[in-house]
Formats: C-alpha cells, structure tokens, sequence
C-alpha cells in the first residue's frame, strides 16, 4: 500500500505544508519530525521556484529567503533521504513545473522513488498538459496529485477520474494565503467529485484557524495549510520547532471536532 | 489528449487549474471574433482612423548611402497613436473583451509601452484598467507611468521576485487566477499560455503584411531580410509572420544581449537560453542549472524578458529565423545613429534591429533590400541615454 493511503486511516487528515530550505535545511529536517510528532498525516514540501505563481506573498518570500540561503533540488532530495531513516510518513513534494522538466523528468522523478518521497503537486501543470509526466511518475511510483478549483466545474470529471494519491481542492480563486472567508461551496465541489471517484480530497488554499480547520474538515478528508506555518517559521526561524508542533496539534484536532 | 497551441514541442498551457477555463473562454472568443464580419470591420476601422494605419515604409536614403550596401526601409511603427507598436494587439485584444462581457482589463508592461497602449484602448472603449509594472521599471520609465494614471489606470509598481518585467507577468497571472468572471489579461507580448501566443501574433502580423505590400508598390520585389528586436517577441513575429512561406525572405530577430552575450548581465535568450517551461509556455529561457528563472539584464526595459514566445523557439530551431544578440551599447549607438542621420529617434529596444542593420548592410549589394521595423518611438528612452551618456537632466 502507498504511503499516502496511510494518511487518511487517522481521522481527518492534516496536511501541513514549509518551503524546504526557509530558513535552512536543518530546520526543515527538524520541523518535519515535529510536525509528525504532533500529528500531520502527510507533510507537503514546498521545491522552491524562483516564479512561483500560484503563491501569495507569504510562500513567494519563503521561496525567496530558501533560495537565497541556497538551497537546491538535490539539497531536499538528500534531506529526505535522511528524514526516511527513522520516518514513515507520507511526504508529497509541491513545486512548479520549471524545476522538474528542467533537472529531467525522469532523473527527478527517480531521485524521488530513491529519497521516499511519495507524491508530487505542480500546480502549473494542468490536466491537459500532465501526461508528459504521469507515465514517468507511474514508472517510479510516485503519486501525481491533481487540483480541482472553483473554476474547474464540468472538467472535475476527467480530472477525478484520473485522480492519484488524493486530490488537492482549491478552495478559492487567487493565490495561496490565509482568507478570513473562504466564501466558495467545497462541499459541492467535493460532492462532484464523488460521483466520479472515491479518492480522498483535500481542501487547500486560505484555511489558517481553528474554525476554518473544522468547517472544512467537516466536508473533506483532509485539511491543507500552507501560509499559517510559513508565517509562523518566517517570525521564529530556526525556533520555529515549538510554535509550529503546537499549531499543527491544534490544527490535527480542529480537523476532526 | 488534446495538445493545444503548440509550435512544434513549444508552447502549450501551462498554468494553474483555476486558469484553463478562462483561457478557454478566450479561445472560444477569440475564434468567434476572426470570423465576425463586424468585429473585423470594428478592429480595421480603429487600425486605421485611431492608430494611423497602415504605418509608413520610409526608404532610408542617407542611412542607405552612409553604410554603402543595402537599401535600407524603415517600418515606421513609432508613427502608430501611443508611438510603438503595441496599440495593434492591444486594440484587438481590448475589443476581444468588450465583446466577452468583460469590464476590466489588466496587463503586464516593462517599458511602460504595452501598459500605456492598453490604458489608452481601456479610455477609448471605456473599461477598467490596472498595470503591473516592475517597481525598478516604474522608477526608470516614471514618465509613463503618469502617462497610464493620466489615461485613467491604476498602476501597481510590483515589488516581488526581481521587480521587473518576468515578476510583473507574474502578478498579472496572480491577479487574473482571483478575478476572471469580469476581467481579460491583456497580455503583451506573443508569449505566456494559449491562445496568447496565437492571438497576439494575429493582432500583429498586420506589419509584414503592410510590409509586403508597400514594397511591392515601391520596389515591386520582396525584401531581402527583415530585421526586428526580440524581447517576447511581439513586433518581430508580427513583422516575420508574412514573410515564413517566402523562404528567399531573411528573417533576422535582434536580442537584447546587455553588457554582453558571455557577461552574467544580459537577456540573450536564444543565445544563452535552454527549454523550459516557464509563464504558461514551454520555450527557451534563461534559467540555472535547477531550473530558476535567471535575472536577467538590458538597457531597454522592453527586452529585459528571460524566455522568448513559442513561435520564435520554433522559428530558431528549425533555422527559418536568425537570432543574433546585440550589446547596451551596440545599441545606444544605434540609437544615436538613427537620429542623426534620419531625423528619427527610435525606441531603445527597437535600436536593437538599427545596430545588426549596420552590420549587416554593408555586406550586401546595392540590389538588395532590408526592412528594419522600428516598432517604437525613443522619446521615453531618451533620460536613460543621457544618463547612460553621463549627461544629468531633468524630465
């Protein structure tokens, strides 16, 4: 069975995201282990990419200060590696398309099977343009995750169908980062969704406290945050071990209230 | 599975799910719109009594008779309303979303040329308009920037990633993923997802098209190179497009290669340049071994563009296009030579194309023919000239 399957046997999952190498590598080593420890079910780690599009200001300048500090594609492959030495948990990279075409589909996918890492999230690749890559994702057992948005309405079908690992919901139009409402219907996205397929989903995009974790949870099997935990690591640094164990603590048991 | 919009492996949409409707959405529009007789008249009207098409082929004599090879003509884009040759998509892309519905438009500029023609169409045909404009462009092109605000827009001077154009286009794609329902990207350049590439370059190969036809009045002939800057490469496709089929027709795209192609301080994307996928397009870029996006350099703000739209990495890898870089200050006196010895002072950017015809000239015969577009005017550019000159003055 497939890592990822592991992370939706414990209730409602909770889907923490960092950006690999903000602040530095050892930090991000340390934080998955905490993040485990207090319970995530499946860690996203964020590639990151000098343009990254689809991300509001809080991960645009965590990909700025990561690689500033220098931190490179084969940095995070070797940290994985060591993270799997004492860890099962499901980890997904999320980066953008750039940064995997360009080291070479095939190597970068391979390097993945050979760290541990289980999944893969590129958001600028869309389903159309996504079967470059999923052969070569098969090939080396690494789940590609699609998205669903707002937007998506009568392409949820072949996207779901398609499905791998779990499907990634966008709860909003616009970028990543924390909304005070998140006024889309997900539940009905959701509900779409499984007329096509059984697959787990998530929602993601915007979802920062307590009540937004049950709200969504609520519709979902997991609940994705990204933004909340960079901002925290961006005020805490290298401290960020404390604050970050109990957010994601909080967050795990908000999911499933 | 459907590939859409490809130039042999190049192009393509890649861009987040939230997008791939809207895009869609345009195609369908876009599609419409060539075959409506009304929108056809509607954007040839406006070509002609707003912009001041056709623009004029002006033979160079003294430029012709100083660099002693080839006739020289200029395509005159820098006489269109706005001064370059923005305005042509621009008018077809901003009447594209008036009959899409839509009440606002937003847009990308570097130079400032492409925002200042899409708020002047945004004024004209009464919409909303906002820019994304790199901060450092913002401070370098200050007096367009007000040109914008004065046309009704809001300008937001962007202050992510490198501050120039690439993370201007950025968050113009940030903006348009939180709000499509009521707004159109009116993208610049012939670059970014399909069906920009396809749509812009349309809105634009009226300039071969009115190139073929002027010299076939004056000289009843084709040219024998066309010659044309590349940033994107919007005027340079739109004045190649004609001339693919004709293949005795040179073909000649000028890139912007700052203190030099070998210097780490250029934006020589065909020279320096691998495949990538970057801006919802798979092309040519200037990236690092990983994968980033470089940061890349070029007196002309217009340029300064780390990729190259699709149909030009086809045209190079099929070798029906050269591509050649041209130094800051190859350009600069270009620049300065077209202005003493014309009268007409281009556009930095469009100096690019000015400085290979002086190389290239001269080791042609007299019976031959180039065609240099000045896609835009140099009135914007000349306070970095002189500042470049060492020469403080005020705007």
């Amino acid at each position: 069975m497939s890592r990822i399957k592991k992370a939706f046997e414990n209730g409602k999952a909770f889907i923490p995201f960092l950006t690999g190498g903000d602040p530095d590598i050892a930090t991000t080593e340390q934080l998955i282990h905490v993040m485990e420890e207090n319970g995530a079910d499946l860690i996203e780690i964020g590639v990151p990419f000098s343009d990254p599009i689809a991300e509001g200001v809080v991960i645009q300048a965590a990909d700025e200060r990561a690689l500033k500090g220098g931190v490179t594609t084969d940095d995070l492959f070797a940290m994985v590696k060591r993270v799997r030495q004492t860890s099962q948990i499901p980890l997904v990279f999320m980066t953008y398309y750039n940064p995997v075409f360009s080291y070479g589909n095939e190597k970068f996918l391979a390097n993945c099977q050979d760290c541990g890492i289980d999944g893969i999230i590129i958001p600028d690749l869309p389903f159309e343009e996504s079967d470059e890559i999923r052969g070569t994702c098969q090939k080396y057992g690494i789940d590609l995750i699609n998205m669903i948005a707002p937007t998506s309405e009568e392409r949820i079908e072949k996207i779901a169908k398609s499905a791998e690992g779990f499907l990634y919901c966008v709860s909003s139009l616009g970028v990543t980062g924390v909304r005070d409402n998140i006024t889309t219907n997900v539940g009905a996205m959701i509900e779409k969704v499984r007329q096509y397929s059984d697959i787990p989903c998530c929602i993601g995009f915007g979802i920062s406290g307590a009540e937004q974790a049950k709200k969504m949870g609520a519709v979902s099997d997991g609940v994705i945050v990204g933004s909340a935990i960079v901002r925290i690591i961006a005020e805490h640094g290298k401290d960020s071990a404390g604050p970050v164990g109990e957010y994601v603590k909080m967050m795990k048991a908000a999911a499933n209230s | 599975m459907e590939k859409k919009g490809r130039f042999g492996e190049f192009g393509g949409q890649y861009v987040p799910e939230t997008l791939m409707p809207v895009l869609k959405e345009v195609e369908e529009a876009y599609l419409a719109a060539q075959k409506d007789p009304e929108f056809q008249a509607e954007l040839k009207r406006l070509y002609s009594e707003y912009a001041g098409r056709p623009s004029r082929l002006y033979y160079a004599e003294k430029m012709t008779k100083d660099l002693g090879g080839a006739k020289i003509y200029l395509k005159r884009e820098d006489l269109n309303h706005t001064g370059s040759h923005k305005i042509n998509n621009v008018l077809g892309q901003v009447l594209l979303a008036k009959k899409m519905g839509k009440k606002r438009v937003i847009a990308e500029t570097g130079a400032g040329q492409h925002g200042v023609a899409t708020a002047t169409a945004a004024a004209l045909m009464g919409l909303e308009c906002e820019i994304f404009m790199g901060k450092i462009d913002t401070d370098r092109q200050a007096l367009n920037v007000y040109r914008m605000e004065l046309l009704g827009a809001k300008v937001h001077a962007v202050t992510s990633g490198t501050q120039v154009l690439k993370d201007a286009v950025n968050e113009a794609m940030r903006e348009w993923a939180g709000r499509m329902d009521d707004t159109l990207y009116v993208l610049g350049s012939v670059m970014g997802p399909h069906p920009f590439p396809t749509i812009v370059r349309d809105f634009q190969k009226v300039i071969g098209e009115e190139i073929k036809e002027q010299l076939k009045e004056k000289e009843g002939r084709l040219p024998d190179a066309v010659i044309a800057c590349v940033g994107g490469g919007s005027n340079a496709m739109g004045s190649f497009y004609e001339f693919i089929n004709d293949k005795e027709v040179q073909l000649i795209g000028c890139e912007a290669a700052g203190e030099g192609a070998d210097t780490p301080r250029n934006a020589a994307t065909i020279a320096n340049g691998r495949l990538g996928v970057f801006h919802g397009m798979k092309s040519l870029f200037c990236q690092n071994q990983y994968g980033q996006i470089d940061e890349v350099y070029s007196i002309s703000a217009g340029l300064d563009y780390p990729g190259i739209g699709p149909e030009h990495a086809m045209l190079h890898e099929t070798g029906r296009a050269q591509y050649v870089p041209i130094t800051d200050v190859e350009a600069v006196e270009a620049f300065e030579y077209l202005s003493r010895t014309e009268g007409i002072i281009p556009a930095v950017e469009s100096s690019h194309a000015v400085a290979y015809a002086r190389k290239l000239a001269p080791t042609m015969r007299p019976d031959q023919i180039i065609v240099i577009t000045v896609s835009g005017r140099g009135d914007k550019d000349v306070a970095a000239i002189a500042r470049y000159r060492g020469v403080q003055i005020y705007e």
